[in-house]
């Protein structure tokens, strides 16, 4: 895994790598000469077809959130439906942003999911290059200590750590129902430390012996070799970090049970739960919060895919 | 002169010391945040929770040792088989319907010459989407009145059904509705994968004459099986772990038809506050997803040596 880790490491830092990348000349399964036959050209078109077809499973749900949030209550539960709403009601999107106190919940969700990514990047870059660099005595068990995080399953410690969450141990502080309840615990990732670590072996010692020898210490070569250096690699971790925390549900509910403090997911789960909305402004809610990933997404859309491809893990 | 030389060599290998310390010293000190929120959120959660399952803990007053009574109620509540037996169920019938589709749509995807990246983006779709607005979306189109799927089946001709309420289907439309919602990252991956299968081994394969099934047999497969592998331990790993799905579908009904372990155990703590209990299942979840995660690593490893 390490090796094919390294190698997809270099793609994502654009380095051309051979087979790995996608080509459409590239050869696969089925070759161009059979494709000629007839009878192989008609598959391909059945099979172009079916995929095309295919793609309705997922694009249709999506697009009957967006248009369902569109229609008035009558229209979305008559039977038959209709496909497009007869008579958009763009007013339902403001009027759900209203109704379901969207204001606060974007907000709390961006101060969640910033404060993440802030913590987070400063937490596991500097491990990441202590561990990959100065390498300080004992580090290999360190990092061992830190990946074996990954093999237990967060849902067998779900009732110990709520309950540090609950009253910190030593300091007895509690975390309930603040940001940083939330925030710390994510403190915690041995994924993006794993990441960053990788990447960063890939810096050659070499750089930072010359910065030492120059008088660089560490927290200089950090900042001017490292970072810099690793810009790609911080991108897709910040990326994922961020729409992590913008689909994170369970936790922030646990946490936070003040309603004024919750993020989108939980709100929406609430709402819906308490029934007391329009179907309709509940759909336009869905629809809402599942904006800012979508447009993240496609900005971001190479990034994300080669970092999905590369760690294999998330998305 | 020879005095300053004499002085200076004793005191050298106290110097490298120093220059050790220090080194180790700056070292830890990028190491400090990590370590204390590994130490406070992961390593000391993970071992308390050993502890809390044999203890009665109360908000208020405090754990108190109380043996393997935790564990003795675990095994006495009627509903822990149930929920073994929905979460297993959930996990089979995930595995059925959901491991293998992504293989295919990956292998069918990179053979076309083109609208690779249409494919690539819309089978995305679904895991771009928040798990929470995947399942209110499909709770809505499960609904019996105005859901849909009914609307679908009327308009085909069949009749309706009770979907969430029906205690045969239910489990079905939560696996369907977790397929749908996953299989498109899935099968990113194993199109990353199939885009590492050499050429030439296609084409070796293609001078001793082995037709397409032959090759997808002999070669696509055999070429992307680690990654098959390692995907088939995290789908178990993953679903064994279902939890938001029934919580906000079902709240696990109907007839604790779809209650699985992980709910059984949020119930335990944070509706009955029965914390060791809900440590206690927590723990044997933890072994039961231990001996998968060991096999996980120990295929990722002899994979990786494979290669």
């Amino acid at each position: 895994m390490a090796r094919s880790l390294s190698v997809n490491l270099a793609r994502l830092r654009g380095r051309p790598s051979g087979p790995a990348q996608f080509d459409a000349n590239e050869r696969t399964l089925v070759s161009p000469l059979e494709l000629r036959a007839p009878g192989k050209r008609l598959m391909y078109w059945l099979v172009f077809g079916a995929l095309v077809l295919l793609t309705v499973t997922t694009l249709f749900p999506v697009y009957w959130m967006y248009s369902g949030a569109l229609k008035d209550t009558s229209e979305l539960i008559r039977m038959p439906p209709t496909l497009t709403p007869t008579e958009p009601r763009w007013g339902n999107y403001l009027k759900a942003w209203d109704n379901l106190n969207y204001t606060r919940y974007f907000a709390n969700t961006l101060i969640l999911a910033f404060g993440a990514l802030a913590i987070q990047l400063v937490v596991s870059t500097s491990a990441a290059f202590s561990l990959s660099k100065l390498k300080p005595a004992g580090s290999k068990v360190v990092l061992f200590l830190f990946l074996s995080t990954l093999m237990v399953p967060s849902m067998a410690y779900l009732i110990p750590a709520y309950l540090t969450v609950v009253s910190l141990p030593i300091l007895n502080i509690p975390l309930i129902d603040t940001w940083w309840g939330v925030w710390l615990p994510g403190a915690a990732s041995a994924f993006n430390i794993f990441v960053l670590k990788s990447f960063f072996d890939e810096i050659p010692q070499d750089l930072i012996d010359a910065a030492h020898i120059d008088g660089a210490g560490a927290a200089r070569i950090l900042a001017q070799i490292m970072i810099p250096l690793s810009r790609p690699v911080l991108a897709v971790v910040s990326i994922f970090t961020l729409i992590g925390a913008w689909k994170d549900f369970f936790w922030p509910f646990l946490v936070l049970s003040q309603v004024e403090l919750q993020p989108i997911m939980v709100a929406l789960w609430r709402l819906s739960a308490r029934m007391q909305e329009p179907l309709n402004l509940i759909i336009a809610g869905l629809a809402i919060a599942s904006t800012p990933p979508i447009i993240l997404f496609l900005i971001f859309q190479k990034q994300i895919i080669r970092g999905i491809t590369l760690t294999g893990l998330k998305g | 002169m020879s005095i300053s030389t004499r002085a200076r060599i004793p005191s050298q290998p106290g110097a490298r010391r120093l220059a050790a310390l220090r080194r180790n010293a700056i070292g830890y000190l990028f190491l400090l945040p990590a370590l204390l929120a590994f130490a406070t959120f992961s390593w000391y959660p993970i071992v308390r929770g050993f502890i809390i399952s044999f203890q009665k803990y109360d908000l208020v007053k405090g754990a108190e040792w109380v043996g393997w009574s935790n564990f003795e109620f675990v095994l006495n509540d009627p509903l822990v088989p149930v929920a073994w037996r929905n979460t297993l169920q959930f996990t089979l019938l995930g595995l059925l319907v959901g491991y293998l589709l992504p293989v295919i749509l990956a292998i069918l995807v990179n053979e076309m010459k083109r609208g690779k990246s249409y494919f690539r983006l819309a089978y995305y779709l679904p895991v771009i989407l928040p798990p929470m607005v995947s399942v209110l979306l499909w709770k809505w189109f499960y609904d019996m009145d105005t859901g849909l799927f009914n609307a679908i089946l009327q308009a085909i001709g069949l009749p309706a059904q009770r979907w969430l309420f029906d205690r045969n289907l239910v489990m079905l439309c939560l696996v369907v509705l977790s397929t749908w919602a996953n299989a498109g990252g899935t099968m990113l991956l194993y199109l990353a994968a199939l885009q590492g299968v050499p050429s030439h081994l296609y084409e070796a394969a293609e001078i001793d004459g082995a037709g397409l099934w032959r090759r997808l047999w002999h070669i696509t497969l055999p070429q992307i099986r680690g990654v098959m592998l390692i995907l088939l331990v995290l789908q178990i790993i993953g679903t064994m772990q279902l939890f938001t799905e029934p919580f906000v579908m079902t709240d696990g009904g109907p007839a604790n038809a779809t209650l699985s372990v992980v709910m059984l155990l949020y119930r335990y703590g944070f509706r009955f506050y029965n914390f060791g209990a809900a440590a206690a299942l927590g723990l044997i979840l933890f072994f039961v997803l231990v001996a998968f995660s060991i096999l996980y690593l120990w295929l990722t490893r002899r994979i990786s040596q494979s290669q």
